[in-house]
């Protein structure tokens, strides 16, 4: 049966309390998920209150504010501050999302709730695994595959052929997605998730790929691609806007034309 | 760590099962029989809703048609049940054993009302009343 509730070590406790400085103009709870693999205790909820007037406007602004003035153990990933590279997914308001794009104002109530990517490995606080879910990547092959020998210059491609790519590839493989899909909490193991699947459709439907039929091989698999039960999750949370839920959809239906 | 198994080569596991979108295609080709059927068996209950035993034999007996379409009814119902059963099992139920317990279980189940029911029809229609 599908685990419930978090083994007894993993259930998070009550942490520490850092209250305001003194001249606080604005001030908001941040809610923080702490864990420290090194230490033996069970993770815990620490409280953040922030005075927002102090730092800049997005959630990783104020995660930034809290390592550099109140608590430098405080660990999460981040990098390009603007929504490319997806290093700073997070479950922000009991929402995936990228912590650099999302203001804490819009986070309704006194209290705004970080955590880590759901049903993920945590490395430590905010940090979690991605090895597997990079894994699944690789294993769709992400890049063009080609018999035909190469030509003197570009494969080319028609512009309309161009523009089905579109909505695929911007991509930043956050993991927002697929780690707010419950097909993909409940069986991450053997399903590819929507991520891995929103960049299988990307090459399945890139015209001068010449290897449609063994990528859709390699995907007709009850675990692998239909787990998806169109729960659209992941067309919710998407930072980038995108409708990984869509993709699957459509390569079900590439599955489908193939027999029919 | 418990293996040494590379990332890549968990994230393929046993490899694709090469199968999958036969049963896609069946819950939906299902879904779209039973909402005339359903339609039909409705109508078919409202009109016996009056009528005693010998009334519901006698209509059912009155014509080829009625004992067919209930026969689908119950057929496409239960094939219908067991793919959606199947799929709950395969998304929540996680030890190998006990998955497999569970469709087999469910197969059986399925196999067996759907075949008492349409052996039960089949014998009022063919024999008359009980």
């Amino acid at each position: 049966m599908v685990q419930l509730r978090l083994p007894k070590n993993s259930r998070v406790q009550r942490g520490e309390h850092h209250p305001a400085p003194a001249g606080a103009t604005k001030v908001k709870t941040f809610k923080v998920y702490r864990y420290d693999p090194e230490g033996t205790e069970n993770p815990r909820w620490d409280t953040y209150d922030v005075d927002v007037d102090a730092c800049g406007p997005m959630v990783l602004d104020v995660l930034i504010h809290i390592k550099n003035t109140v608590d430098p153990t405080l660990s999460f990933r981040r990098s390009c501050r603007e929504g490319v590279c997806g290093s700073c997914a997070m479950n922000i308001g009991g929402r995936n999302t990228l912590a650099c794009t999302h203001g804490h104002d819009e986070v309704p109530g006194a209290q705004c709730q970080i955590a880590p990517l759901p049903h993920m490995p945590v490395i430590k606080d905010l940090v979690p695994d991605m090895t597997m879910f990079y894994a699944q990547y690789a294993s769709i092959e992400p890049w063009l595959h080609t018999t035909t020998p190469e030509p003197q210059t570009e494969w080319l491609q028609t512009p309309e052929d161009r523009s089905k790519i579109d909505g695929l590839y911007e991509c930043i493989l956050c993991a927002c997605c697929s780690t707010s899909c419950p097909s993909y909490w409940w069986n991450g193991e053997k399903y590819l998730g929507p991520a891995a699947l929103l960049q299988s459709y990307r090459w399945l439907v890139d015209s001068r790929d010449e290897a449609t039929g063994d990528r859709l091989d390699d995907l007709e698999d009850p675990f692998k691609l239909y787990r998806c039960h169109t729960i659209m999750n992941c067309a919710q949370v998407c930072p980038k806007g995108l409708n990984p839920a869509k993709a699957i959809g459509e390569i079900k239906k590439m599955l489908v034309d193939r027999v029919v | 760590m418990a293996s040494y198994r590379t990332p890549l080569g968990r994230a393929r596991g046993l490899g694709a099962a090469k199968h999958g979108v036969g049963e896609w295609i069946s819950e939906r080709v299902t879904a779209v029989a039973l909402v005339p059927l359903v339609l039909w068996g409705v109508f078919a209950v409202l009109r016996l809703a009056g009528a005693d035993y010998a009334g519901a034999v006698a209509w059912l007996t009155a014509s080829p048609l009625n004992p067919t379409l209930m026969v689908l009814l119950v057929v496409v119902s239960f094939l219908h049940m067991h793919g959606g059963m199947r799929v709950v099992i395969e998304d929540y139920i996680e030890k190998t054993l006990s998955r497999t317990g569970l469709l087999l279980l469910n197969l059986f189940v399925c196999a067996l009302a759907g075949t008492l029911a349409v052996f039960s029809i089949l014998k009022v229609a063919l024999g008359g009343a009980l």
